[in-house]
């Protein structure tokens, strides 16, 4: 193989300046591929990014949505790093999302009038408990079976929606929503009230930034955080160190199941204000980019999510702005992602040129 | 008319190599004639294994030059350094177990040759020199020392000139060692060079004809070890002289750690099972386990830890209480010390600062409590042993990954005895380590010893158990032999008891 | 049920297997070179897309699964680039991989949604045909079926007896003895990756131009993860990635057929039917792991750094 001039070098220790630098740095090459990506299409490049990243916020409305679309992607987000960190892969927040919304909203379906003031918290909770449930399957299936949780949680999410819609085209169906796939508008005592008039950000925004916090304090704080912590980064010494390695990996899925299943039913019963079949956008995927563009730390990740979901806003603008498909939405999430991950390595290697043995 | 003398084999001029965090190799000189068996000695980190990969192709010095039979050349991969005639047996065999000896070999040959052709080859070169091997087998299946002569018969396939040995012995039994080294003799008579990397004095007093000392990288001096003693070779590679260890006898207390008729299946398809142990450490006695790695020495680890749980026979109690169920942490809470094998990823997480690297064994001493973290006393932990192991580190919050392999020993060490444990577990405990932290590491096992603490060391080098024990026991194929006092043993005897292995019947 | 029944069942699960086995042959020799690809949803949806608008546009299928192998190798050596030259995390980078083929495969499809395609024809091998039970059962199947038999007898001979399978085996069990050794690991795993892409392709190509001949979004509907989880219980062997994917192939077609069979099941239920039979296939293969650590290349997902 022919000797290339430059090699890969491990730095002697991690780069703190690329640890912060690298989200910044991937989102820089989003941007600039965004603008070459519009060039091509013929679309004028500066015209079309302001149309995309700026226009959206432009209007109390427009960050109303920038919150409203940041709290599902953190809260799955939030789960989900706490697992990555434990080398514990839950690729199925979309499902454990999914089960929560329909534990959510069925209890707001059934029992929303009766529950009256309590409706709510009792809400919250069911969707709390569905994602966990749904994502207590790869859990038990990984620590008695020692099946992998990444395929298992990916293929409920196909069965989860499936279920949704198996829902939604018979028990559930609104007998007056002729003949759509989705239930009856919630009461209005279950419904999530909005921070402000004029917009549709929910009070879901705030209990994520408490769970934010939360979540900092059970990683730093918490013994238990720690032992997840080292199971991910060295299982043998967790082992060594008599970690039970099977609570750490259901505390890590009941945990990102949850946090998933509250994302779902706050969906549910904030904007949608009923159960239909089209629920999410990938949130639970898109996550997964938040998770790791916030470096699975919960102040990077509500960043990350907040600019995961301006590129959402961004897609839907310019299709009505600019007549392209919302798709580029889902373009620019994956080179996100790619670019992260290219640019992470320069937090543990640096490029060196070679020198050449002499004679 | 004069004869012309050959040119050496091989000479190295000035070699230097850097690597980030430290300088390697700092103007090497080496010279190695025909026909002749040259050591390099050196402690672990000393530089020879960085030598030996510039020599054979597999990094490239910065600067300095090598001269292969009076000829300047640059070797810049293996195979160049194959095809010059260079040929290296390594420490840790490149071996891939799930395929077969043959389709090793094949893999490692420059000729393109299939596997099916090459085995006549083998078994043909594997006569030849006394090293019987079957082409055919799969490497998972053999042990240690058959999978040494895969690599040895595989170098000799490729008639080369100079022959680098790297650490050979670590792995082999006494009367395996007298074998190769006949080879090896017999290789040299036939005018093969050959490099023999070790720190194990008396080897190369045994075998080679000169010897190029290392020490932090440079040459410290050369020697001709059959005019030496082992003191004075010592003295080169350390700079002092090697103490002497002697342990004051002691009554031994009430039995702290107790296996009875233990058995166990090994639960890797690779691994070793225990069968029918009978163990028993008494508080103030250190006993030690002998027997070349491949015997069941992880598998008795993982058993005594906690780590290995489950289905087997006897029984284990740890301070009189049976422990067959409990898992490693909660035999810590009874008192129990481990200092494994493994450093890095084991015995701590590479990319974790000291202080929290000390809460990986410390939950029990006032580091947690009620579910939180407090890291102001996993912090004064960290600092304690630091300074009370002589662990060279930039602070406490230096990552594990950072230390060199000796300090991060130390620390580990320290951070155990430091939790006063009533029974300590140490296995390999001076492996890789340089002698000053080796010595250290040994004083500090004798005064925990001394202390009333039963300690249950294993290991590969019999030197370091005949310092360090009262009474010193053999595992062999997952046996144990009946421990006796170390004043009624000798190296020889020790050896005997290993060749209860697989190996024996070739031996 | 009668003997035309029969023969759309079994014709059924051989279309249904044919992409499975495509992308799965695929997969296993990346992961045999140790490297997890998990990017294979994207990589098929990329390919179906290719194949289609190409084939659309030109009128040419041919030149549709060229384009499709095209496209796939090209997603594929993304995933190289980043996981094997600059060592990123193999998890992250193949999910990232997907979303990426999703996001693109819906951008740049937006033109031919809706589209019809003269879709693949069947290619009936003369004189085999004819041949009375097995003639029709067998010997009718389109040119992609029968290369995806060649594909597992080259795959099988290729892994067991050549050069180049063998250093492909070492390579997934141990790159850095591989790397010791002289073997070329880089370009080794580069070419897995780029081998796997292209089948990935093609079986993305299948499914646009021959199972449901048209584009959506999301066309795949999860084949792809199917296809990692049968090189799973396939242990990583190419006879048995053959067999779970005739497996999966009748179960999927078992579920579009079940009112011939009589049963009354809702169809959502019915359609959950392969992802639940691929966790229950994954249970029962993953559950003895003295299997596993005996068939998974030992390097899988974990990153090789030639001069650390």
């Amino acid at each position: 193989m022919p000797e290339l001039p430059w090699r890969l070098e491990r730095r002697p220790e991690p780069s703190k300046v690329m640890r912060v630098a690298a989200p910044l740095i991937a989102a820089a090459a989003m941007l600039v591929t965004g603008f070459v990506i519009f060039a091509v299409l013929g679309k004028e490049p500066v015209n079309a990014l302001t149309v995309f990243f700026v226009e959206p916020l432009t209007s109390v409305y427009g960050w109303g949505e920038l919150l409203l679309k940041a709290t599902p992607l953190a809260l799955c987000a939030l789960g989900l790093a706490i697992g990555f960190r434990a080398n514990v892969w839950n690729i199925g927040a979309e499902g454990q999302l999914t089960l929560g919304a329909i534990c959510g909203g069925g209890v707001a379906l059934f029992f929303g009038v009766k529950l009256g003031a309590l409706a709510l918290p009792v809400i919250l909770v069911a969707g709390i408990a569905g994602g966990a449930a749904w994502a207590a399957i790869p859990a038990y299936l990984r620590t008695r079976f020692n099946t992998s949780e990444i395929l298992v949680s990916l293929m409920l999410v196909y069965i989860a929606q499936l279920l949704l819609a198996y829902l939604l085209h018979g028990a559930w169906r609104d007998p007056e929503g002729f003949n759509f796939p989705q239930s009856k508008a919630f009461d209005d005592n279950t419904i999530l009230p909005t921070l402000l008039d004029g917009q549709r950000a929910t009070w879901a925004f705030p209990l994520m930034l408490l769970l934010a916090a939360l979540s900092w304090g059970f990683s730093s704080r918490l013994f238990a955080g720690y032992r997840m912590l080292v199971s991910g980064q060295a299982p043998a010494a967790a082992a060594y160190a008599g970690f039970n390695e099977r609570r750490n990996v259901w505390l890590a899925l009941l945990l990102s199941g949850g946090a998933a299943g509250l994302a779902g039913v706050c969906e549910v019963v904030g904007p949608i204000g009923r159960l239909q079949a089209d629920i999410s956008p990938g949130y639970g995927f898109a996550a997964i980019i938040v998770a790791f563009v916030g470096r699975l730390h919960p102040l990077g990740i509500v960043l990350a999510a907040l600019l995961m979901s301006l590129l959402y806003l961004g897609g839907e603008s310019v299709q009505l702005g600019l007549q392209l498909p919302a798709a580029v939405t889902g373009l620019f999430q994956g080179l996100l992602l790619f670019y992260l991950l290219a640019a992470d390595l320069f937090v543990n290697f640096r490029f060196r040129w070679q020198h050449v043995a002499v004679a | 008319m004069n004869e012309v003398l050959p040119a050496p084999r091989l000479t190295l001029r000035g070699i230097t190599k850097r690597y980030p965090t430290i300088l390697a190799n700092d103007a090497i000189d080496l010279t190695v004639a025909v026909g002749e068996i040259h050591a390099v000695m050196g402690e672990n980190g000393a530089g020879k294994s960085t030598l030996m990969k510039i020599i054979y192709g597999v990094t490239r010095p910065d600067a300095g030059s090598i001269e292969w039979e009076g000829r300047l050349v640059s070797i810049s991969s293996p195979a160049e350094a194959r095809h010059l005639g260079i040929g290296m047996v390594f420490q840790h065999f490149a071996l891939f177990e799930t395929l077969s000896v043959a389709e090793n070999i094949s893999l490692a040959l420059d000729e393109r040759i299939t596997p099916a052709a090459l085995a006549p080859r083998i078994r043909d070169v594997a006569q030849r020199y006394g090293l019987p091997i079957d082409p055919a087998r799969l490497v998972h299946s053999m042990s240690v020392g058959e999978r040494q002569r895969v690599e040895i018969v595989r170098c000799l396939l490729q008639s080369p000139k100079l022959l680098i040995m790297d650490e050979p012995t670590s792995v082999l039994t006494p009367q395996a060692v007298q074998q190769l080294f006949a080879t090896l003799r017999r290789l040299a008579g036939e005018g093969m060079s050959i490099l023999y990397i070790s720190h194990k004095l008396d080897e190369i007093r045994t075998l080679c004809d000169n010897a190029t000392v290392l020490r932090a990288g440079r040459v410290s001096g050369t020697a001709r070890p059959r005019e030496e003693s082992n003191a004075s070779l010592a003295r080169l590679m350390v700079g002092s002289d090697l103490e002497e260890q002697t342990l004051i006898p002691r009554e031994a207390g009430e039995i702290r750690l107790e296996l009875k008729d233990f058995s166990m299946a090994a639960r890797d398809p690779f691994g070793t099972s225990l069968q029918h142990i009978d163990l028993a450490v008494r508080a103030g006695e250190i006993v030690g386990i002998a027997g070349v790695s491949g015997n069941g020495q992880a598998e008795l680890l993982t058993a005594l830890s906690g780590e290995a749980l489950g289905a087997h026979g006897g029984s284990i109690s740890l301070c009189g209480q049976a422990v067959d169920a409990l898992g490693a942490a909660e035999r810590r809470r009874i008192g129990l010390g481990f200092v494994p094998e493994e450093r890095l990823g084991r015995g701590a997480v590479p990319a974790m600062s000291l202080t929290d690297n000390a809460l990986l064994t410390g939950a029990r001493a006032g580091m947690v409590g009620h579910g939180l973290v407090k890291r102001s006393v996993a912090r004064l932990a960290a600092r304690a042993t630091i300074s009370d192991f002589q662990v060279k580190c930039a602070s406490e919050l230096s990552a594990a990954e950072r230390l060199s392999g000796g300090n991060l020993q130390k620390f580990i060490v320290g951070r155990e005895i430091r939790l006063a444990p009533k029974v300590m577990l140490a296995a390999q405990p001076t492996w890789g380590v340089d002698v000053g932290a080796a010595q250290l590491i040994h004083h500090a096992l004798i005064a925990l010893r001394d202390s009333g603490s039963a300690v249950l060391v294993i290991s590969e080098e019999l030197d370091e158990l005949f310092s360090l024990c009262d009474r010193i026991a053999v595992l062999t194929a997952g046996r144990l032999s009946p421990p006796q006092p170390r004043a009624q043993l000798t190296v020889e005897a020790v050896g005997l008891l290993m060749t209860g292995t697989r190996e024996s019947a070739h031996a | 049920m009668n003997a035309e029944f029969l023969i759309a069942i079994i014709t059924g699960t051989v279309v249904a297997a044919t992409p499975l086995i495509y992308a799965a042959l695929g997969e296993l020799v990346a992961e045999r070179s140790g490297v997890l690809n998990l990017g294979v949803e994207g990589m098929m949806l990329v390919g179906a897309l290719a194949a289609f608008a190409v084939s659309v546009s030109t009128g040419s299928l041919v030149l549709g699964y060229l384009a499709a192998v095209c496209a796939g190798m090209l997603m594929a050596l993304i995933f190289a680039v980043l996981t094997v030259s600059l060592q990123t995390n193999q998890v992250a980078t193949g999910l990232a991989l997907t979303l990426f083929g999703l996001g693109l495969s819906a951008f740049m499809g937006r033109k031919f949604l809706g589209l019809p395609i003269a879709g693949i024809h069947a290619l009936p091998l003369p004189g085999l045909r004819d041949i009375p039970i097995a003639g029709p059962l067998l010997f009718r199947f389109d040119p992609a079926v029968y290369g995806s038999i060649l594909l597992y007898f080259i795959i099988d001979r290729v892994l067991t007896r050549t050069r180049i399978g063998l250093i492909l085996r070492a390579v997934g069990e141990s790159p850095s003895i591989a790397h010791a050794l002289g073997q070329p690991v880089i370009q080794t795993r580069y070419l897995a990756v780029l081998f796997g892409g292209a089948t990935s392709g093609i079986a993305g190509a299948y499914l646009s131009t021959a199972m449901t001949p048209m584009w959506v979004e999301g066309l795949s509907a999860g084949r792809g993860w199917i296809a990692l989880a049968l090189v799973v219980f396939a242990t990583w062997k190419p006879l048995r990635v053959l067999l779970g994917a005739y497996l999966f192939g009748g179960v999927t077609i078992l579920q579009l057929h079940a009112q011939g069979f009589g049963l009354s099941v809702p169809s959502e239920i019915l359609s959950m039917l392969p992802y639940v039979a691929t966790i229950v296939v994954l249970v029962v293969i993953c559950r003895d792991s003295k299997t596993i650590r005996l068939n998974q290349p030992a390097s899988l997902g974990k990153s090789f750094h030639p001069d650390v």
